[in-house]
């Protein structure tokens, strides 16, 4: 018998299968299909202060091995979620994984607060790179000193432990996470999605109506696998990896590299199955590498 | 644990138009106007396609070759195994029908409203059929409606078959009392303006997942903001935010 159990700060997990944030709306989609209570934990969509309707469409183009998305954090704003995850213990028992976002550092923390007595929520993930809003996300991902206020701030008000989620889109991914370590980040979650643009040949114009979206799926695997052991190197908190996860070997492959959880997106769009087909198949996988225990091969790559 | 279905025809029936037949579990698939999710090999998205018919475990679609991928199904031969998210969707609700239904579709719109047809004239409602296309070479199914016994009328843009324009030429042609349309946008724009009949119109929007996880398809609607995947693709015209 493998055991597929793992740790993350407040939460032990039965497996280090995650849905990511975006990609699994609040679960309801995927409990109509098989029952959820099988991950390890799920991420729920980004969460601002106030409710955003998000970027006009078309919002995803399709590219080689993956997809763009300019979904622009759509959601109806953290204090309509909250009473919405009154209902979530319906269709899942486990812990949750908040994601949230914002246009300053005080939405942050508004949203922050607010999930301190959400009783079901385990981790707080704050992402601070989302590319496709404008004035703000993203650019708190980019600069290790706005990084680092965003981190001592939530963490100032959170009583959840903090999972600081990062951009690609830089070019020392590590100057960036040690600054949130040091600001007193319980975690770090990466990849977010990296820019990227199509153009549609017969209109002459960029797919997109926001022009750019954030590229993922299969294409950005090494790219993931790469940062996530970078970082891992850099700092001593516990990663969730995530960015192009498709198979239960990319799940051994990323936790190799540092990752002490999985976290899975694009994957799961393409195929909402996979989480389940994943989970089955991650003990037979990890035997064949001779991995009686998961927890024992996180960085095992190092 | 997607559904498996099994291609046992792919005929081209206009120009780059083809009927594919498709053999497999059809359960979850319950109302005329929804879509399958198709997913083929070397394409990371599924492409979403509207059940023409339904027989039992079989069900056709019919699709235009627009880019590589609906490229690529064209050439799928028969016993190909595809991968299949079945029955996504409202679909149209054809209990909010009146006795005489116009339905008017749109060059790969067309096909949707055929199963609709169908089911309306289970229902004992009396539908006729309005077809638009550029030209005679792309028309298809004008027989299939007529042998359903719908008065159809087909107009193409370039005059080469039946009434000469768009479709909303040849709304005077009809007496009805409710409208099923699907088809390119400035079609259903069209129709929305020259009509004040209640309906029911079908829309398109590019789609990450088509099961309502992603946001990737919504639209604003009178009754705040819809997945086109999963509240949609079929809006009730009061619904309907241009
Ligand atoms: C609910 C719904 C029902 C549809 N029913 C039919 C039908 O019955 N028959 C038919 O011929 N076509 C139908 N379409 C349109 C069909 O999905 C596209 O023509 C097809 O996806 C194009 O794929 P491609 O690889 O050839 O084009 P590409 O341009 O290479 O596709 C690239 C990406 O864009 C997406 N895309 C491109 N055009 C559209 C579009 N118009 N709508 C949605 N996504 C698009 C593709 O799915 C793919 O992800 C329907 C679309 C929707 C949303
Ligand atoms: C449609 C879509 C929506 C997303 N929305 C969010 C979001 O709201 N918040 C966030 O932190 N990341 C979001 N992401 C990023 C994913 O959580 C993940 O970091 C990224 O897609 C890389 O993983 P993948 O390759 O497995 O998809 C989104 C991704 C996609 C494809
Ligand atoms: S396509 Fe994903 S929500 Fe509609």
């Amino acid at each position: 018998m493998v055991d597929l159990s793992v740790t993350l700060p407040g939460m032990e997990l039965d497996n280090p299968v995650i849905p990511a944030s975006g990609c699994f709306g609040y679960g309801r989609e995927f409990a109509d299909l098989y029952d959820i209570n099988i991950l390890g934990s799920f991420v729920f969509k980004g969460t601002t202060k106030e409710p955003r309707f998000g970027n006009p469409t078309p919002r995803i183009a399709e590219t080689p091995s993956g997809m763009l998305n300019a979904v622009g954090l759509q959601n109806p704003g953290i204090d309509v979620v909250v009473k919405q995850l009154a209902y979530l213990n319906r269709y899942f028992r486990k812990k949750v994984i908040a994601n949230i976002s914002g246009f300053s550092i005080d939405e942050f923390v508004y949203c922050a607060e607010k999930l301190n007595d959400v009783e079901q929520v385990g981790i707080i993930e704050v992402n601070i790179s989302c590319p496709n809003v404008h004035g703000g996300g993203i650019a708190f991902g980019t600069d290790a000193k706005s990084a680092a206020q965003v981190t001592k701030a939530v963490k100032a008000v959170a009583k959840k432990p903090v999972f600081i989620k990062l951009s690609p889109n830089v070019t020392d991914i590590t100057e960036i996470a040690k600054a949130c370590e040091d600001a007193g980040a319980d975690g770090l979650s990466l990849i977010n999605t990296l820019l990227g643009m199509r153009i549609d040949l017969k209109k002459r114009k960029p797919l997109l109506a926001n022009k750019t979206g954030g590229l993922s799926g299969p294409a950005v695997f090494p790219v993931a696998v790469r940062m996530v052991y970078q970082v891992y190197e850099a700092v001593k908190i516990p990663i969730m990896g995530m960015g192009g996860v498709s198979s239960a070997k990319d799940v051994l492959e990323m936790m190799m590299a540092g990752a002490s959880a999985v976290q899975i997106g694009a994957a799961g769009l393409k195929n909402p199955y996979i989480f389940k087909e994943i989970i089955q198949s991650l003990p037979e996988t990890a035997e064949k590498y001779g991995i009686k225990r998961l927890k024992d091969i996180i960085g095992a790559g190092h | 644990m997607a559904e498996k279905f099994t291609v046992v025809t792919n005929i081209n029936i206009a120009k780059d138009v083809f009927l594919m037949q498709l053999y497999g579990n059809t359960e979850k698939i319950t109302r005329p106007g929804q879509f399958v999710h198709i997913e083929l090999p070397g394409f990371f998205l599924r492409r979403p396609i509207s059940v023409c018919d339904l027989n039992g475990y079989k069900m056709t679609i019919v699709y235009k070759v627009f880019g590589d991928g609906t490229q690529y199904m064209s050439t799928l031969p028969a016993g190909t195994v595809l991968d299949v998210l079945p029955g996504l969707g409202n679909g149209f609700d054809t209990e909010k029908s009146g006795a005489r239904p116009l339905l008017i579709g749109g060059g790969v719109g067309v096909p949707p409203l055929y199963m609709l047809a169908k089911r309306l004239i289970r229902d004992g409602k009396r539908p006729a059929a309005l077809l638009g296309f550029n030209s005679a070479d792309d028309v298809f199914f004008k027989e299939e409606f007529e042998r359903l016994g719908l008065k159809t009328v087909v107009a193409t843009a370039d005059g080469s078959m039946g009434v000469k324009g768009v479709v909303t030429d040849a709304l005077d042609q009809f007496a009805f009392d409710y409208i099923f349309t699907c088809g390119p946008l400035p079609m259903l724009k069209a129709v929305y303006e020259k009509t004040d009949a209640d309906g029911q119109y079908s829309f398109e929007e590019r789609m990450g997942c088509g099961f309502g996880a992603c946001m990737g398809c919504v639209c604003k609607t009178q009754k705040g903001y819809k997945r086109i995947c999963k509240e949609g693709p079929v809006l009730k015209r009061e619904e309907i935010v241009w």
